[in-house]
């Protein structure tokens, strides 16, 4: 208990505390306030929180406090995991409050991934239970406590809204939040759960977020740390990849007035001043030669030659099925298509940034943390303690997509390699924004051959796809389970396994070793294997001259939960209704971490431009925990998605990115947001993916419209119709 | 060198080189963190501001140019056009990740000021300053028009 509850007081990063600034007027230099997220959580409440279980406490002034083990970057998970305790606990919505949980491998895993870690859309999907039994357990101890002070039965005592009842007894869960936090917590297997109909915040839209401050400013973020003492780094990064510090000459930088030191790590040249202008004017006046011997030197034009070059060779067996390769070369009706995409950059509004301090052989990090067991580890290992030597305080992270999530810890190593340069003061890395568009650990580019032979019915009788691009999982700690036979199965998810019935299929994989990092993204190999599927499954119907969602259902008969989500989406949609000239309808479905996705958008060309008017999205993601939520994850997701149709696209030349900021990296604006309508599947099934499944069908969708309109085959992201 | 700043109505002395944008004055010399870097160039609009009433990017903006201006952050918004654009927000739960939101309000809110009644194109120009990557945009559209219709049938107090 007092383990827990010190955690608790160390790791919340709580409410903000603004200092009253009145009376400074006139005198003279202003010491800004310093904002302590360690201070903060004695805030919250006047008396210290009682633990139940690893994720619900209660506080005796009657809060609610559930422990978030995910981070929240956007997706709503600070809610929705709160919804579950708050169903099965029989809470009052008001009373809940969420903090993230500390790093505790044993404790927080995911339960899908064995680390604690966020990602893959299955921060739902892995705790609704967990989440609900967490509820169910606190409820239960609040109940049997109720029983004992009040003398009667447990099972005649009921709870509603935060308050337990018997007759003419009644007490709110901060009154028994002490005697209910001394008995004994009940097993997992005695816990009776609600049945769904008995549900009243799972599935309600209109729940207030969890995750507050974020329309008045106060809510808390990497960037926002300050620290007594604190110091603000920035680095000198190679400019290509794989490029290293051959000499630097800090005078220049050390001359501007407040820059306290400079020097080389492993990553570039650090400059460390007392805030972050200083430090970048440093950076700026800094010198540095760079040894570019083992850094990349190829741009996109090399490396398209080469992935073209490699896409009229074998290469390695993804999946194989019946004998494709006969059935291609027998006589018959052929179609082939090549697809090109990009590198793309996540992007997120908040740039990469980490604040540590080293004591030795521990330190303390506060960030927006997706991967704590990972950065756990190679934290420790940097300075020579353990694991559970490095305390996590996981803020709010301002976007992620896939970001943070760094199977290197790359900005977190950055950190700490600054960090241990000056012990014992904390260190807040900032990135530019010029340093994330040119950091490396894109989406990689790839291109895909796709060929089907067609039966006289035109009908695909045998379907084959050849992948080119990086892996995004060989070399990193998750090699092992990711890379089977050499195939990166993050590389070819969408294409294997092809949803559609094809009897004969054969898959071939090229992961050619290029220097520029790679990393997952935003629903990761299908944000390139949907496009090419279904612009290539579009292509086809077409060719047959059959309607392509009449086309898609008859080849997914044996696909159910594909089949209801088109269907819906069509009906929805009014599919094949009139429109205006110059307009089209486009179509695409595609499953992805566990979920379904349909998507049917409206485009209106003018002359080479051309915008997206409506879109329809229907989701199958099982039972829908918030359903305001879901919405909101698909309209993101449809957003990020449209967005790599229009503009995204990161290229280099002779090894230099050739984009730094968002001037030259277009990232969609509102003008381009066409309005989203969300429809979910009825499903009681246990939760499956959001954040990710909306994003891969809206490229692909567009650009079927276009097609649709124009009569061309679009191939290549970001779309352009000339 | 020192310069006089009133930022949320009250005055404050800094003494930072005149170069400083504002942005980093306000939150590193001030501590006020509502305000939020996101690109160094007046690309993305975190970091927006009132500067006289009108949004403006704090990110470029030199301190020298806005010594002796009404200078009004997330954390000092008060006019009947914010209070209806917060009230807004959260009626359409707009923001995801965040961290553009205060941007966003700011932009929103300057807009409503002056126009009280603006049209979709009116709200995409005034908006188009600031991006969101998480794709709020049709709800802070929608929470535009929210916080329009309460602001014109005096709802908001």
């Amino acid at each position: 208990m007092g383990k827990f509850q010190n955690n608790l007081q160390q790791h919340a990063p709580g409410r903000r505390q603004f200092l009253k600034l009145a009376g400074l007027g006139g005198a003279g230099l202003v010491i800004g306030l310093r904002l302590d997220p360690r201070a903060a959580l004695a805030q919250q409440s006047g008396t210290p929180a009682l633990s139940y279980n690893a994720f619900v406490s209660v506080t005796p002034d009657n809060q609610v406090r559930v422990l978030i083990k995910h981070l929240e970057m956007g997706q709503g998970i600070y809610t929705g995991l709160a919804t579950c305790v708050a169903e099965e606990m029989d809470a009052d919505w008001s009373q809940i409050v969420c903090e993230h949980a500390p790093a505790d491998t044993e404790k927080y895993a995911n339960l899908g991934m064995g680390l604690q870690a966020t990602g893959g859309s299955t921060g739902m999907a892995n705790s609704y239970q967990q989440m609900r039994e967490a509820g169910a357990a606190a409820r239960a101890m609040l109940v049997m406590a109720a029983a004992q002070h009040w003398n009667v039965p447990v099972a005649d005592i009921s709870v509603a809204a935060g308050v337990v009842r018997h007759g003419p007894h009644s007490a709110t869960f901060g009154e028994l939040a002490a005697a209910a936090a001394a008995q004994t917590a009940p097993a997992v297997d005695s816990l009776v759960l609600k049945n769904p109909s008995e549900f009243i915040y799972i599935g309600n839209p209109d729940l207030p977020r969890k995750d507050i401050g974020k329309n008045t400013g106060t809510a808390l973020y990497t960037q926002d740390v300050q620290l007594p003492g604190m110091l603000t780094a920035v680095v000198a990064h190679s400019p290509r990849f794989g490029g290293k510090v051959r000499s630097f000459d800090a005078s220049a930088a050390l001359a501007v007035n407040g820059v306290q030191a400079v020097f080389e790590i492993d990553s570039g040249v650090a400059v460390v001043a007392q805030d972050y202008w200083t430090a970048s004017k440093g950076r700026e006046a800094l010198k540095v030669e760079w040894d570019d011997s083992n850094a990349e030197m190829r741009g996109s034009k090399e490396l398209a030659e080469l992935y073209r070059s490699l896409l009229e060779t074998s290469g390695t067996l993804a999946e194989k099925e019946g004998d494709a390769e006969s059935v291609l070369s027998a006589a018959g009706e052929y179609l082939e298509a090549s697809f090109e995409f990009p590198y793309l950059s996540h992007a997120p509004m908040e740039p990469m940034n980490c604040v540590a301090q080293i004591n030795g052989n521990s330190a303390e990090l506060w960030y927006g943390c997706q991967f704590q067991t990972i950065d756990q580890m190679v934290v420790a290992e940097m300075i020579g303690g353990r694991p559970e030597d490095v305390v996590i305080n996981t803020l709010f992270a301002g976007g992620g997509f896939g970001r943070r999530a760094n199977p290197f810890s790359d900005y977190i190593v950055e950190t700490v390699n600054i960090a241990k340069q000056h012990p014992g003061i904390p260190v807040k890395l900032v990135w530019s924004r010029e340093d994330d568009i040119r950091g490396g650990f894109y989406r990689p580019a790839f291109m895909h051959k796709l060929s089907a032979s067609l039966g006289p019915d035109g009908k695909p009788q045998a379907f084959k796809a050849r992948l080119v691009g990086q892996s995004i999982m060989e070399g990193t700690p998750l090699a092992e389970m990711s890379v089977v036979e050499g195939v990166d199965v993050s590389s070819v998810e969408g294409l294997v396994e092809l949803a559609y019935h094809v009897p004969n299929r054969l898959v071939e994989l090229h992961s050619p070793k290029v220097g520029v990092p790679v990393q997952w993204w935003r629903s990761v190999g299908n944000t390139h294997t949907a496009f090419s599927k279904e612009v290539f499954i579009d292509l086809l119907a077409r060719n047959a001259g059959i309607d392509p969602v009449e086309y898609r259902l008859s080849l997914l008969e044996h696909n159910p939960k594909e089949s209801a989500v088109l269907r819906l989406a069509a009906e929805k949609a009014g599919w094949g209704r009139d429109l205006p000239a110059n307009t089209g309808q486009g179509v695409a479905v595609h499953s992805s971490f566990g979920s379904s996705v349909a998507e049917i958008v409206e485009v209106s060309v003018a002359g080479d431009r051309f915008k997206v008017e409506r879109v329809v999205a229907v989701i199958d993601c099982g039972t829908v925990v918030n359903p305001d939520i879901v919405k909101a994850q698909v309209e993101g997701a449809v957003a990020l998605g449209l967005s790599t149709a229009l503009g995204d696209e990161l290229t280099l030349t002779d090894g230099l990115v050739d984009q730094s900021n968002f001037h030259d990296y277009q990232v969609l604006r509102m003008s381009d947001m066409p309005e989203v309508e969300v429809y979910f599947v009825d499903s009681d099934l246990p939760p499956t993916g959001v954040g990710e499944p909306g994003t891969p069908a809206i490229a692909p969708a567009v650009a079927n419209a276009l097609a649709a309109i124009t009569g061309k085959t679009y191939t290549r992201l970001p779309l352009k119709i000339g | 060198m020192s310069y006089s700043l009133n930022v949320n109505g009250q005055t404050f002395e800094v003494d930072v080189d005149g170069d400083t944008p504002l942005l980093w004055v306000v939150r590193d010399h001030l501590g006020m963190t509502g305000t939020k870097f996101g690109c160094g160039m007046a690309q993305c609009g975190a970091c927006t501001v009132h500067i006289d009433g009108e949004a403006s990017r704090s990110c470029v903006l030199p301190v020298s140019a806005a010594a002796g201006r009404q200078i009004t952050t997330i954390e000092g918004l008060s006019s009947n056009a914010a209070r209806a654009v917060q009230q807004a927000w959260v009626e359409v739960q707009a923001p995801q990740c965040g961290y553009c939101q205060s941007g966003q309000i700011m932009s929103a809110s300057a807009l409503l000021a002056k126009n009280s009644n603006p049209s979709d194109a009116e709200i995409e120009s005034a908006m188009s300053g600031n991006i969101c990557r998480c794709g709020t945009y049709s709800r802070i559209k929608a929470g535009i028009r929210r916080a329009a219709d309460a602001i014109n049938a005096g709802e908001v107090a």
